[in-house]
């Protein structure tokens, strides 16, 4: 630091010193221009206002809220009510409209299939897959083989009730367990199951009596998946003779269903999901183009 | 300074002819029928539409904004093969917007001399009149600048309504605000700071042209050495060579970017021709031939040294690439365009899953097709698919008019609709892994025909 109080020049450049210096170098004083100076005070001005009108300080128990009381999560709360009032009105369309009105109605059948769409990653995709093509024990609804029935409307009542669920209108259809209930021997389980095996295009297994097999299905089977292997859409009795497979496509899979039964559970989603968005994922499944 | 002559003449020419079509254009009509707008030129983004005359631009068809961009670029290269920055000198909105930002501080404050004087006056009512009188008419000029931008992307009389009687939206406000105050200030106070700091163009143009352009000259071989008249003719009189610039400083004082001409090329000069007109003023005046400065190219100040004469090849290895660039180009859109359908096909394939089994073993795969029908009316499109066997089913979630077989859809005027389309192969065919099909969109009336190549899938 120097003493002197009388500014010096710098002899080349012409512009006057800090006087600070280091080693021989001399400081410039090029103070910053004054529009970058008013900005800078305009910011600090600007800045106080902030912290008045906008929630600023963290306190001890609380925090700053601002005069005018403005609250990102209340903003964000009603932007979402925003977003279900506007779509309330095509929903309520939805509800009153007719399965056969909002298949006619493109923009009808555009937002159920859109809503539909999400609704059916949110809630089904979990079981049925996010293609809907199910898996071992969970139905393909992409195709059209439907065990509980495949018309919009039956798609429908299905999502409200579900299958063996626990709801009052929920439908039931229980295979027997014809292995561990001891109905039937497992000779027998073999020739029946080797009898619908050769009803869908699989190889029988070796050595096993058809004929046998086709007595014990009309006896143990036929009740409820028909004279013809085609099911029964009334007690959930799927079709046998189908390419499609809901426990798989092999004898033992077929013996094992027969021995000991698995029963699959569809949830009940009326009390879940509102009217609306059930008719749009009814709409939804149905467009996949397998639905009756 | 006021400068008369050629160039400034030309300048005020190209100055009505732009601003006019930028003025006026939007209010030009063009009818289109009971659907579209009847605005001329519109880019209407609400709408996802942009309209020039008799063509309608599609969201899908923005690489005509590409073909135009090319060509734009490919345009200014050429013009500088040509003549150097003419574009900046005539065309650039920056100029024709300080032009005419310099005329009205003229007509209102007098010349340079008169100006500078202004300003050291003291703030007399005469003073504070005439400093507001030319920053209302500035703002006025920039106000309808910005105004004019708006309304490109409205009904121009519709909007200029709403403006006047407060009903328009926001943005439209927003917009002119912004853009009147960037005009007012880049035209009123930036000026040349533009050109020279804020525009990249100087620097790439300095790497386009050659020394074969045209660019203003001043001929140093005719014009040095330089002095004042009396000097000159001193020196003529004893028979010493004498040049015929006489050091009036004209050329400096006219140039908008304040640059000395006489320096040679330099980055600043937008090369408007001021100087030219400047220069060749006091050529007549003292009786000298006019030229001292014009469009020339630095070959030739080479070729008159050397006595040879002066030419000038417009034909050139880099002006024929650009032109034929341009012509490519322009051939392209051209062709495209003559070519455009008027109805559009695009279809995706469902992923999840590729294809579906049904219980009579048959397989299904399902698609989304967009149909796009770019006329103002409903039209009816029958969908075939072909590539299938004999026996393969069609159909359309949602629609129930067919032909033969084939789903009738309806698409609404100037609009798109998307529709599911199943395929289903005939049962008891083994279809094999992956099947080239195409789908085939055909029109009711006109029997317009798009298609659309895909895959059918099985196991």
């Amino acid at each position: 630091m120097s003493d002197n109080h009388k500014p010096e020049l710098d002899q080349i450049s012409g512009v006057e010193t800090t006087g600070h210096e280091w080693d021989g170098l001399k400081e410039l004083n090029n103070p910053l221009p004054r529009w970058w100076l008013y900005t800078f005070y305009a910011c600090i001005v600007w800045a106080i206002g902030y912290w008045v009108v906008y929630p600023s300080w963290p306190m001890v128990s609380s925090y700053a809220s601002g005069v005018i009381g403005d609250s990102q999560r209340a903003n964000a709360l009603a932007a979402y009510d925003a977003g279900i009032a506007e779509r309330a009105s095509i929903g309520n369309q939805l509800v009153e409209a007719s399965f056969e009105d909002i298949r006619t109605t493109p923009n009808l059948l555009e937002f159920a299939s859109a809503n539909g769409r999400a609704a059916f990653g949110d809630n089904c995709a979990p079981c049925h897959g996010s293609g809907a093509v199910g898996s071992p024990g969970y139905p393909n609804l992409q195709d059209d083989n439907w065990i509980w029935g495949g018309t919009v409307e039956d798609i429908h009542t299905t999502l409200l009730y579900g299958i063996r669920s626990d709801h009052d209108e929920a439908r039931f259809g229980d295979m027997p367990a014809f292995g561990t209930d001891e109905l039937l021997t497992r000779e027998e389980i073999s020739q029946v199951a080797s009898y619908v095996a050769s009803k869908t295009g699989l190889e029988p297994e070796e050595g096993v009596d058809l004929a046998a097999g086709e007595t014990l299905y009309v006896d143990n089977c036929a009740a409820c998946h028909g004279e013809d292997l085609k099911g029964m859409i009334e007690v959930g009795a799927p079709n046998l003779t189908s390419a499609t497979y809901l426990y798989g496509k092999s004898v033992d899979a077929i013996k094992a269903q027969i021995y000991s039964p698995r029963n699959g559970v569809m949830p009940a989603w009326e009390a879940r999901l509102d009217p609306a968005t059930i008719k749009s994922l009814a709409v939804y499944v149905h467009s996949f183009g397998g639905g009756q | 300074m006021a400068v008369k002559g050629t160039f400034r003449r030309i300048k005020w020419a190209i100055l009505f002819i732009t601003l006019g079509i930028y003025y006026f254009l939007p209010f030009i009509r063009f009818d289109r029928g009971p659907n579209a707008p009847d605005q001329a030129v519109l880019v209407d983004l609400a709408g996802r539409r942009g309209y020039f005359f008799f063509i309608e631009i599609w969201p899908q068809e923005v690489y005509y904004i590409t073909g135009l961009l090319i060509i734009a670029a490919v345009a200014l290269f050429l013009m500088n093969a040509v003549a150097g920055r003419v574009w900046c000198g005539y065309l650039c909105p920056q100029t024709v917007w300080t032009d005419l930002f310099l005329y009205v501080e003229r007509k209102i404050e007098g010349d340079r001399r008169a100006r500078m004087a202004l300003d050291r006056e003291p703030w007399t009512a005469g003073k504070v009149g005439r400093r507001a009188t030319k920053h209302f008419l500035w703002l006025m000029i920039a106000w309808w600048t910005g105004g004019a931008w708006v309304l490109y992307f409205s009904d121009a009389p519709t909007l200029v309504y709403n403006l006047a009687t407060l009903q328009a939206p926001f943005s439209a406000y927003l917009w002119i605000a912004i853009l009147t105050t960037t005009t007012y200030l880049l035209a009123g106070f930036m000026r040349e700071q533009v050109c020279i700091y804020m525009c990249p163009w100087p620097r790439i143009q300095a790497a386009l042209t050659d020394e074969k352009a045209l660019n203003v000259t001043y001929k140093w071989d005719r014009g040095e050495p330089r002095g004042s008249l009396k000097q000159n003719k001193a020196l003529e009189l004893k028979g010493l060579p004498a040049g015929d610039c006489v050091d009036c400083h004209q050329c400096v004082h006219v140039c908008p970017t304040g640059v000395d001409i006489r320096k040679g090329t330099q980055l600043d000069c937008i090369q408007c021709g001021l100087c030219i007109d400047a220069c060749d003023n006091v050529m007549e005046k003292v009786g000298k031939p006019t030229g001292l400065i014009g469009y020339d190219t630095d070959e030739n100040i080479e070729r008159r040294i050397e006595g040879k004469e002066s030419v000038y090849e417009i034909v050139r290895v880099r002006t024929v690439v650009y032109a034929a660039v341009i012509a490519l180009v322009g051939g392209i859109m051209l062709f495209a365009l003559l070519t455009r359908d008027f109805a559009d096909i695009n279809v995706l394939h469902d992923r999840n899953p590729i294809f579906v089994t049904q219980t009579d073993g048959s397989i299904r795969n399902g698609y989304t097709v967009r149909l796009l029908n770019k006329r103002n009316h409903e039209r009816n499109f029958m969908l075939h698919v072909e590539g299938m066997p004999a026996g393969t089913s069609v159909e359309a979630v949602g629609i129930d008019t067919t032909f033969a077989g084939r789903p009738i859809i309806e698409v609404g005027a100037d609009t798109t609709r998307e529709v599911r389309v199943l395929v289903n192969s005939p049962a008891g065919v083994k279809m094999p892994k992956s099947t080239e099909i195409v789908f085939r969109l055909t029109e009711s009336v006109m029997g317009e025909v798009v298609t659309a190549d895909d895959y059918f899938k099985a196991p």
